[in-house]
């Protein structure tokens, strides 16, 4: 029987539940022995001119090795983004302006851990406050630039043409919204840490948390003004990404610039405080949606206008307008789709990917608009869905946003959701409660979705060896950090070559041993590095089949894989000689390299149904289930995957009903520690019921698209949808995420005053 | 800097050291003891990646100071897995692999401990006792699904019919709005 689609417990576990998973901070490689420990000064003040920096009490503070400011650095700044805008530079450290809170002013190096802190404290800044710039629509006035040698505050501008006025012309009902897609954390539960030791080889190793090491090694490297050869990056295990550990923090140059400068191992480890300002955060458009069509459920038109917010220096945010304009039509065949970005930066933290990157955005306002259009013309929301969905018999589909479905059945996706969850009898229970005037209303939200999966990098590779002892070693250029890989991968071989999953190890994260590779982001590790895993195993047996061929003495055509005992054996000729995997080891080296290319990306889709119950007393809500539908293709492991659909799931649910990080007008952060953002634990989320679907992607062999991003993608337009639903007999047409008790309550009150 | 001597059994064995008065148990265990599984995630006691268990007890062992635990007794995750340090064979770690109750592992150490201390206080869980029993203990990865699996099964339970439970009881739910910040089941 294959392996392939069975339950294999996950061979990361037993040291991850035994000594625990070595995280940067905790190495102890003895590289890292005599470290210096870095502590960083940060801006406690969002937009400001420095006029002085006073470090010298700081230099007499016990421990203290230096204490280095921005004038001590001999290296450029760096510009984050290679699109952006080349005078919005980030200072290593700041020297004139700072422009957002948690930004780096000084560097303190101690002996001790706890030394860094207290001699942190003694450096005293001077600011003088600017005006800050919080919001996007403010800040796109360029009334107060935050960097004058730009001329402008927009990084980017996405479609430059005027809007058609005549767009909605034919269409007998129209809608427009002003809604947001709120900045959220990725609060992944290690922080961001980096270790560097410079060699006597001149090498810098650099141990870090990250979702691609090679990526990381090449941006160092650029920043340090050195070849990539001279920068060897290890991942030790990563605590969690999400998407914002894509790239290499600024930071991480810093502390190989310092480890070089002062010619000794540094080591450094944010608090979470420092997290919750210093990484980049995911998600803040402000969208304006406006949808038109007929009366009988028909979408005509549909129209997505974004403004972005890239924060304070320009990064991966400043793309991710790209992602959602492509994906603005959503699962639906619209004739007319017209969509326009703007990104501006703000004094605040900078933006980057977080799970979804872009597509949720789109999701959350083509899903918004499909249920004001619905509600305007009176039709139940999932029949409108099921109207303008992309048909079956249309694939591959090039969609108004230039995007090129390669498989789907959403109206399929959508009828099991809605079967899955009884929603005719969700709608009776919805009826007799609003009938009894209960206080606790129940709210039904549809979501469907499509989301791009692998879009950036489609090629991976791999590499197998098998052992004279019958093990076999595989690297890969995917990084995970969570997602299973060193089982997925294993499982992916011992399908072709026999050899059990427990005798094969994978090694990924390390730039010596895989010096290309594109990690783990944008769901794309299955259809790429897994594939480039078979693809490897295939070409391994090929090898295996011409050193066999001499051996037994029969043609390559004549030979097949035993997958009982990991051996080439003669087709239909029991008995007769073979030989394993093993002994051809033991006469030459037996390994492969290979490259998977996809040269496209495939686009997974589903559907979610979210039922919510909403106290109109207190406004509170609560997801009693959410029924899931999430197709990307065959399953590999249905373990993996549905621990990827429930993570995944739980952080939408989060953006739908509690998370959200807040700058007050003078950019000061509300929500910088995890006592004020609203993280959600076991006790505000329900266990989730997923429904399987299984829509193979003609881009490779084995079928395989993303799963990573699908649960976040289809859970928060679902959940926020329930919840005003909820509401939609006193007219409530639209709530803001989160949808916190104060915003359900406020709208409640306002509906119940303007029909009284 | 002046020491405060400590006497502090961590897994049975006993260890001692003179520390800082204001060094916090979590890296007492990381640096002097020098056992890394127990993780800090969070510097305002609301993740629960540092819990551990003190005479029994879980507690956060960011909020308690190395001082205060003198001559007690602390468990943490390696403490589970037996002489050889690679046991499996702990109820809740088992559980945790089987009903593949982790991720990334970072909050893992932590959540295994609360688990423990948890299941220690009442055996009797259902999966609502589960969810609000680790209310202080995140995590970003699994949206809980599996740990509360595994707490059920390490307790025993049978996870299927426990969730079918939960799902169909229309019980309001009494959970607060969000549980950051919650100092719940931390010590000192
Ligand atoms: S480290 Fe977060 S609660 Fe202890
Ligand atoms: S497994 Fe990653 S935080 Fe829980």
């Amino acid at each position: 029987m294959s392996i392939m689609g069975t339950r294999v417990v996950r061979v990361e576990d037993p040291v991850f539940l035994t000594r625990g998973a070595t995280y940067t901070d905790d190495l102890t490689d003895e590289r890292l022995t005599g470290a210096l420990h870095l502590t960083l000064v940060r801006s406690p003040i969002a937009h400001a001119t420095i006029t002085s920096i006073d470090v010298s009490a700081a230099r007499e503070a016990p421990g203290v090795v230096a204490v280095l400011t921005g004038e001590d650095i001999d290296l450029p700044a760096p510009l984050l983004f290679p699109g952006a805008n080349k005078a919005m530079v980030r200072p290593w450290l700041a020297t004139e302006r700072v422009r957002f809170v948690g930004e780096p002013v000084a560097a303190v190096l101690t002996e001790g851990r706890y030394q860094g802190p207290d001699a942190a404290e003694l450096v005293e800044v001077d600011y003088e406050p600017l005006p800050a710039v919080v919001d996007v629509h403010a800040s796109a006035t360029d009334e107060v630039l935050l960097f004058p040698d730009a001329g402008t505050n927009t990084a980017a501008v996405y479609n430059k043409e005027d809007p058609d006025p005549d767009f909605f012309a034919d269409c007998e009902v129209v809608v427009t919204r002003d809604i947001v897609n709120q900045r959220v954390a990725a609060a992944s539960l290690e922080t961001r840490a980096a270790s560097a030791v410079w060699g006597d080889d001149g090498r810098c190793t650099l141990f870090c948390s990250n979702q691609n090491a090679q990526g990381a090694r090449d941006e160092v490297a650029g920043w340090l003004g050195v070849d990539a050869s001279q920068i060897h990056v290890v991942l030790p295990d990563v605590g969690g990404g999400f998407g914002a550990k894509i790239g290499a923090d600024p930071e991480f140059g810093l502390v190989a610039w310092l480890a070089r400068h002062t010619g000794r191992p540094v080591r450094w480890s944010e608090s979470r405080s420092e997290n919750m300002t210093g990484m980049v955060q995911g998600r803040d458009q402000r969208q304006t949606i406006t949808i038109g069509g007929s009366r009988d459920g028909r979408v005509k038109a549909y129209r997505l206008d974004v403004v972005a917010d890239a924060g304070a220096y320009p990064r991966l945010g400043v793309f991710l307008p790209v992602f959602t304009r492509m994906m603005a039509p959503g699962t639906y065949d619209i004739e007319k789709v017209d969509s326009r970005a703007r990104v501006v930066v703000t004094n605040t933290t900078s933006t980057a990917a977080y799970r979804g990157a872009g597509r949720p955005e789109a999701t959350a306002a083509i899903e918004r608009a499909m249920d004001l259009f619905a509600a305007e013309i009176g039709m139940d929301p999932a029949e409108v869905r099921k109207i303008n969905v992309v048909p079956p018999e249309k694939f591959p589909f090039t969609t108004k946003g230039g995007a090129e479905y390669d498989s789907g059945e959403y109206a399929k996706a959508i009828d099991l959701a809605l079967e899955a969850s009884d929603y005719a009898g969700l709608r009776a229970e919805q009826k007799a409660r609003r009938e009894r005037g209960d206080a606790k209303l129940l709210g039904i939200g549809v979501s469907s979705y499509v989301e791009i999966t692998g879009g950036g990098a489609f090629a991976e590779n791999a590499s197998i060896e098998v052992h004279p002892d019958g093990s076999a070693l595989i690297w890969t250029g995917t990084s995970p950090h969570g997602q299973g890989h060193a089982t997925a991968w294993a499982m992916l071989a011992s399908d072709q070559l026999g050899i059990p999953v427990e005798k094969i190890t994978v090694r990924h994260g390390d730039t010596d041993q895989v010096p290309e590779g594109g990690g783990t982001m944008g769901s794309r590790s299955l259809q790429t590095g897994g594939v480039a895993v078979h693809k490897a195993s295939l070409e391994l047996i090929d090898l295996a089949k011409q050193r066999a061929a001499d051996i037994l003495e029969a043609s390559v055509e004549d030979l097949e894989v035993d997958t009982a005992n990991a051996a080439i054996v003669v087709r239909g000729a029991p008995g007769s000689p073979t030989v394993t995997f093993a002994q051809l080891a033991e006469r030459e080296e037996l390994k492969v390299k290979t490259v998977w290319d996809g040269k496209k990306p495939t686009f997974p889709f589903g559907s979610h149904v979210a039922v919510v119950e909403v106290d109109t007393e207190t406004g509170k809500v609560t997801v009693e289930r959410i029924w899931a539908v999430d197709d990307a293709g065959p399953v590999l492991n249905p373990l993996l995957c549905e621990g990827q659909r429930h993570g995944g799931i739980a952080q939408g649910i989060a953006q739908a009903l509690l998370e959200e990080v807040v700058y007050d007008p003078d950019g000061q952060p509300l929500t910088a520690t995890f006592a004020d953002y609203g993280f959600p634990s076991a006790a505000e989320l329900p266990s989730f019921d997923l429904v399987p679907m299984e829509t193979p992607t003609p881009i490779n062999p084995l079928g395989f698209k993303g799963i990573g991003e699908a649960g976040t993608i289809g859970s928060t337009p679902a959940v926020q949808s329930a919840v005003i639903d909820a509401l939609a007999h006193l007219g409530i047409r639209h709530i803001d995420m989160p949808t916190t008790p104060l915003r359900v309550w406020e709208a409640i009150q306002n509906a119940v005053k303007e029909d009284g | 800097m002046t020491g405060v001597k400590v006497e502090i059994t961590v897994n049975g064995r006993s260890t001692t050291d003179e520390v800082e008065p204001r060094l916090l148990l979590a890296h007492y265990l990381r640096e002097n003891v020098g056992l890394k599984a127990t993780n800090i995630g969070c510097d305002t006691t609301s993740c629960g990646a540092c819990t551990v268990l003190l005479d029994g007890e879980s507690v956060k062992s960011c909020t308690v100071l190395a001082v205060q635990a003198d001559q007690l007794a602390v468990t943490t995750m390696e403490g589970l897995a037996g002489e050889s340090g690679d046991s499996l064979d702990h109820p809740v770690t088992a559980a945790f692999r089987q009903e593949h109750g982790l991720q990334c592992g970072f909050c893992t150490p932590g959540m295994v401990m609360a688990v423990a201390g948890l299941i220690a206080e009442n055996p009797d869980l259902d999966e609502r006792a589960v969810r609000e029993g680790l209310e202080g203990n995140l995590c970003r990865c699994t949206g809980y699904h599996n740990i509360v699996r595994a707490a059920l099964v390490a307790a025993g339970k049978d996870p299927d019919a426990a969730q079918a439970a939960e799902a169909e009881s229309d019980a309001a739910r009494t959970a607060p709005g969000f549980s950051a910040g919650s100092s719940e089941g931390a010590g000192a």
